[in-house]
């Protein structure tokens, strides 16, 4: 099979002003990826699909991937003036200190799609991409037109992550229920608080067991009393 | 959207086409135009229908007996199985990938075994991975039995084929009960071997158990194939064309019913299958009745497997002794690992960032995408034949919901 450099040359000359950008895989697995951009990701899709040489018909698993917003912290050489005392007179002296930046790095959505080919039995292509950022740009093109299999996979990441996937025939959710409100698969993702208190039987004879223990120890302080009286 | 303005199958059926244009080369459901007398009949076929083997529904529209829409409804048994295990240690999800597909645990625990694996690059001892195939080919056999015996069932042979079906599957899980402590809830496999070894006596019985299942394999089919109310009833039923299977991510036994040869244990040679002779059965008619018969054909193939293995299995440790099992932290990187499960492909795709949970923990289960051409095989059969193509898909909904 092609190397990912080799496929994403093949795709850079096949579809034209398509940008792919290699995500190298560090561990031992060494299954790299290519990132694509959302508008190229169908003309991408149609010739991974198509061509003669990939034939990539066979799209098997298709994630979602949450990455927050990030504080990314740098470590930065600067150069300033400082005054100071050398030798009993003042001085401009030049220092290079290191300093802690934090910056924060906004967070997107992923989809990452595994593609095999049935007719050539090699595999797994890794494509990703990427949406702008995790509130209101979330549309990614859907891929269900080319491989099926995207189908209810692309519903299962819609329910649990929320992205949108544009021209999807049946985008509703997959696992949660119509009425469901949020994303559960997203990190910063909170349970609702829906304790629901339910009064039992048990608690009924809890409640006895207080106001018998109340009355008992009212009438032992009423004896108490009269003891002391006498 | 609400309870009550969501789908609703007649009015996709009625309704003028599709809501979104559909686009060139478009893989749909063909839309089926009712005979226009009379009126569409709703029916909701779950969650509680017998033959869905769990909670599952199929919101049907038929016209007469004839179905015109189907729409399957998922998520009754959802529990977030990949959240929760986002939030614990590797190990820690071993024994919940028993839960994902029970009738088969021993394969779930592979597949994550083999994903993990691959994300640290832990070799596994020749030992293990000869049990690994012993234990994955047994767990097939009773797979493909006892999913025989339901089909029959669903069928209306209630009992007789089911239990010859499952007096094999509980050889086998006396084999599993005495090897992980469970029938059922294994928990066997571990990163880099296998929890505990074999012993003799155990192959022994293995051995034992194997010899007599031929004849167990042939009693079956003999038992089936002279029915004719199952041959009239399961021939020409559910096609599934070989394009759309592949189009649709179909994997295991439906594939290769549907004439595509394609079986992950010849094209990955994943664990030590490439030293094994095996045929891959295919389908030519694509039908339910092919599905059934590849089902049959598996498990003498299976049957072929577990003599060899077991007649070549090696001394050794089942563990590699640098396996690291327990609180380790893979490099950051992902890897994704799959195996040929009884249903079809079952893949683990781990993210790793360094932590000692992984980032991302995802289950490609083949239930759910073998579910994709439910609509399709069944549009335009009768509604009594939908319960027989959908015992033909084979799921568990522990891993369709998962």
């Amino acid at each position: 099979m092609k190397t990912v450099e080799e496929i994403k040359a093949a795709i850079e000359a096949a579809v034209p002003g398509a940008t792919v950008e290699i995500v190298p895989n560090p561990s031992v697995s060494a299954q790299h990826s290519l990132r694509v951009q959302p508008g190229d990701a169908l003309a991408v899709a149609k010739f991974l699909h198509d061509d003669a040489e990939l034939r990539l018909d066979f799209l098997s698993n298709v994630t979602g991937v949450d990455w927050p917003d990030r504080e990314v912290a740098e470590k930065v050489k600067v150069t300033r003036t400082v005054t100071k005392t050398v030798d009993g007179v003042e001085q401009a002296v030049e220092e290079t200190v290191e300093e802690t930046r934090k910056r924060v790095q906004p967070g997107c959505l992923e989809v990452v799609y595994h593609l095999f080919s049935v007719a050539r039995k090699h595999g797994p292509v890794v494509v990703r991409m990427r949406t702008v950022n995790r509130t209101d740009q979330v549309e990614l093109p859907s891929l269900t037109s080319v491989w099926r299999s995207a189908e209810f996979q692309e519903r299962e990441i819609f329910d649990l992550y929320g992205v949108v996937f544009t021209s999807h025939p049946d985008l509703r959710r997959l696992l949660m229920w119509d009425g469901f409100k949020d994303h559960p698969m997203r990190r910063d993702y909170v349970e609702p608080d829906d304790f629901e208190y339910e009064p039992t039987a048990h608690d009924e004879v809890l409640a006895r067991v207080n106001q018998h223990a109340a009355a008992q120890q009212a009438e032992v302080a009423g004896q108490e009393g009269t003891d002391a009286g006498r | 959207m609400s309870e009550a303005e969501s789908y609703s199958a007649i009015e996709q059926a009625a309704g003028p086409g599709s809501a979104v244009a559909q686009p060139e080369g478009w893989n749909r459901p063909p839309v089926i135009q009712p005979d226009g007398e009379g009126e569409l009949l709703e029916v909701a076929m779950g969650p509680h229908h017998p033959s869905t083997h769990g909670v599952f529904r199929m919101d049907v529209a038929l016209d007469g007996e004839r179905v015109i829409r189907l729409k399957p409804v998922f998520g009754y048994l959802h529990r977030n199985h990949e959240k929760i295990a986002e939030g614990v240690s590797y190990l820690s999800s071993m024994p919940y990938t028993d839960r994902l597909d029970y009738m088969c645990p021993l394969t779930n625990n592979w597949a994550y075994a083999l994903a993990v694996e691959k994300l640290t690059g832990q070799a596994v001892p020749e030992r293990a991975e000869y049990l690994r195939v012993i234990l994955g080919e047994l767990t097939r056999v009773q797979n493909h039995a006892s999913s025989i015996g339901f089909l029959i069932q669903e069928m209306g042979a209630s009992g007789t084929p089911l239990m010859y079906a499952f007096k094999a599957r509980e050889k086998i899980l006396d084999l599993f009960e005495d090897l992980t402590g469970a029938r059922m809830m294994c928990n066997y496999m571990r990163f880099g071997g296998c929890r505990v070894d074999a012993s003799a006596g155990w192959l022994e019985k293995t051995r034992t158990v194997v010899a007599g299942l031929p004849r167990f394999v042939d009693e079956f089919e003999r038992l089936l194939r002279s029915n004719e109310i199952l041959m009239a009833r399961t021939q020409g039923v559910g096609i599934l064309k070989p394009e759309l299977a592949i189009n649709a991510g179909v994997t295991g036994p439906m594939l290769r019913a549907s004439g595509v040869n394609y079986d992950i244990r010849k094209v990955d040679g994943y664990g030590i299958y490439n030293r094994f002779n095996f045929r891959v059965p295919l389908g030519d008619h694509w039908d339910v009745y092919d599905r059934f018969m590849i089902r049959l054909l598996e498990m003498r193939e299976s049957i072929v497997i577990l003599e060899q293995a077991l007649k070549d299995i090696p001394g050794g440790p089942v563990m590699d002794p640098k396996a690291k099992i327990r609180g380790f932290r893979p490099k950051a990187g992902e890897a994704y690992g799959r195996i040929e499960a009884p249903k079809g492909e079952l893949g683990f795709y781990l993210i790793s960032d360094g932590g000692p949970n992984p980032y991302r923990y995802r289950v490609r289960p083949p239930s759910l995408i073998n579910l994709t051409v439910l609509e399709d095989m069944a549009l335009g059969s009768n509604v009594a034949d939908v319960v027989l193509i959908f015992g033909s898909v084979d799921i568990v909904l522990g891993e369709v919901d998962r």
